[in-house]
């Protein structure tokens, strides 16, 4: 067993640079501690920020429990509802994270297929894909998720939109990443169509569809998983500006976003740890999923280390 | 030269089209126009009449061609929310977000291109390591955190500079300026660093990675082998070579200036462009969402162009192949 593993250590060129790269383990165990937080928050969070039941008013604006007046219930303090600033994050941060995955899945599955269409069939489907993708290439994502979330704003009525939101917010995300994705499975794919077993599938007279999905996708998933880490803190960091200008999540459930979007209101008076907690929690998310993604970058890349 | 040009002209006005469509559509598609005009007792005939007046009941093509020219010649129409025309509100609200634009991308400019020669040139350094770490978290830090963070430092803590609004502006004709008094400068002063940090981590991070490519190629070495001083190698040679990429970049920022002025514009109450388009989006105003998206991919296409030419007139290689682009 002991044996095995060392010999693992050595050979599995992925593990051995995970071991002897102290940054990337560093984030790796941040990004896990904070996933796990954040998906199993109803059950070890202090107390559940969505039900009214469980918070007090006459908690309101206490201050993190080593400072004065501080309560040791409230390790970091409440907000201005008297939630319990710790449980708010834990659960706002779950938000994040799904709405996050959900965007990106969903820009993978779209940019993935067009990309990959596009790179085997070529052609004038492949001359009009890819101008639409520089034409919105231009166009910076947070104005393509605005402008999107703004469009279902208008088709949707109200309480409906309000139903969907989780599904509107990671569409207005998603498609603002798959570019990306689509870029890139493109080029991969242009690369793969002439090597000789894409042509020996072609030669036995597989379906075209079957030989994109089942052929040549699984030759080119690595670079497509890089993007994938790169574009999860991007979908983060875009989920958090938009609940930041109020156009995303409703405050009745916030994520990390709309929690320093409440924070901003009590800088002034002196609660600074309604919006500086929030924000730190938001920005170390980013930057270990950051480190992580350059990490996998310089695994699948040999030329940047 | 002039094919040059005609094909990125034709190509930009393909994204203009593209752009117009997409607009038009959200307008007319996107909720019904007439439903937001009238009010409950608007008889139908009455709501008839409009609709033939404003021509709703044309051809979809017939539309689309007079909402080509409505844009052409300024007629935007007007506001669901504060009725008034939006050519005016546009004009009222553009002084703000364009002395903004400016002055961040002077910053990020000023500080990012000096930055990004001084870590090409003195990689192992510790000030270059510093820099660069920094710019790394720099590049985590969300704008709308930044901003936050500033006015904490700076609005609060220390009680320097103004946190939100104009302060003090001055108008020559309908143009209002924040350049003129002592106040205007304090309060441009925060969001102008929000908004410039983001592009000055990037500007330094592509300067110093184009530096460092042309210091590895064989004609630099050859200046070495030759024995021309460092200095001229440094600053003559490299420099020059490496900045037919910071045009591109200048270019692709402003993009950027202007995307993440709604971000900005919100943190700090700046009554520009990017804050009139988020309230917008807020209550559902599709007419300025349309024409806002209208403009701003016009700003795009007209860099683009202008980089383009650039490129003709500083880079010879592109003048020489005619095939190029």
């Amino acid at each position: 067993m002991l044996e095995a593993w060392r010999r693992i250590k050595i050979e599995n060129e992925f593990i051995y640079l995970f071991l002897n790269n102290r940054v990337a383990q560093l984030a790796a165990l941040v990004a896990i501690v904070f996933i796990l937080g954040a998906l199993l928050a109803p059950l070890i969070a202090p107390s559940n920020p969505y039900d009214l039941s469980t918070f007090d008013i006459l908690d309101s604006f206490t201050p993190p429990a080593w400072s004065e007046g501080g309560n040791p219930q409230f390790i970091i303090g409440t907000d201005d509802q008297g939630r319990d600033l710790l449980s708010s994050i834990m659960y706002g941060m779950r938000l994040s994270l799904i709405i996050g995955v959900l965007s990106v899945a969903f820009a993978a599955i779209f940019g993935t297929a067009i990309g990959v269409a596009a790179g085997y069939l070529g052609g004038r489907f492949d001359t009009i894909v890819m101008r639409i993708a520089d034409v919105q290439l231009s166009l910076p994502a947070i104005l393509t998720a605005l402008l999107v979330d703004g469009i279902a704003r208008g088709l949707l009525p109200r309480e409906q939109h309000e139903d969907l939101l989780l599904v509107v917010l990671s569409l207005a995300i998603g498609l603002s990443l798959w570019v990306n994705f689509a870029r890139t499975a493109r080029a991969s794919t242009f690369v793969e169509r002439n090597k000789e077993y894409v042509q020996a599938a072609e030669i036995i007279g597989l379906h075209p569809i079957r030989i994109m999905l089942v052929v040549i996708l699984p030759n080119i998933l690595s670079p497509l998983l890089v993007i994938g880490t790169v574009d999860l803190a991007v979908a983060i960091l875009l989920e958090a500006t938009l609940s930041f200008l109020g156009v995303g999540v409703p405050p009745n459930q916030p994520s990390l976003g709309t929690l320093i979007r409440i924070g901003t209101e009590y800088i002034f008076s002196g609660e600074w740890w309604i919006v500086i907690f929030p924000s730190f929690a938001l920005i170390i998310l980013i930057i270990s999923i950051n480190i992580l993604g350059d990490f996998f970058r310089a695994y699948l890349n040999p030329r940047l280390r | 030269m002039f094919a040059y040009v005609s094909r990125r002209l034709i190509q930009s006005i393909f994204v203009m089209l593209t752009v117009s469509l997409l607009a038009f559509a959200m307008f007319r598609f996107v909720g019904d126009p007439m439903a937001v005009m009238v009010g409950q007792e608007t008889s139908i005939e009455d709501q008839e009449r409009l609709r033939e007046q404003l021509g709703l009941n044309d051809p979809v093509i017939q539309q689309y061609g007079r909402f080509i020219t409505n844009m052409l010649t300024g007629e935007f129409g007007f506001s669901y929310r504060t009725r008034q025309p939006i050519g005016e509100m546009l004009l009222e609200r553009a002084p703000a977000t364009i002395e903004l634009g400016i002055v961040s991308l002077l910053i990020s400019l000023i500080v990012g291109i000096p930055a990004g020669i001084y870590t090409a040139l003195r990689n192992d350094g510790f000030l270059s390591q510093t820099i660069l770490i920094t710019t790394l978290i720099g590049i985590s830090i969300p704008t709308f955190v930044i901003g936050i963070f500033l006015i904490y430092l700076f609005g609060v803590q220390l009680g320097w500079l103004p946190t939100f609004g104009r302060g003090e502006v001055t108008e020559i004709g309908w143009w209002k300026s924040s350049f003129f008094s002592l106040k205007g400068l304090e309060a441009l002063i925060l969001p102008a660093i929000t908004l410039g940090i983001y592009q000055l981590t990037l500007t330094m991070r592509l300067v110093r990675s184009e530096m460092q490519d042309v210091l590895n190629t064989d004609f630099i070495k050859f200046a070495v082998a030759r024995g021309i001083n460092y200095r001229s190698i440094h600053y003559h040679h490299a420099l020059r070579n490496s900045m037919v990429p910071v045009i591109t970049i200048i270019g692709l920022q402003f993009g950027g200036v202007i995307a993440f002025s709604i971000v900005t514009e919100s943190v700090f109450q700046w009554p520009g462009m990017g804050l009139l388009f988020l309230e917008s989006i807020r209550y559902v105003d599709i007419p300025v969402m349309a024409v806002y998206l209208v403009i701003i991919a016009l700003v795009f296409v007209v860099i683009n162009l202008i980089v383009d030419m650039l490129y003709f007139a500083i880079d010879p290689r592109v003048r020489l192949q005619p095939e190029a682009g």
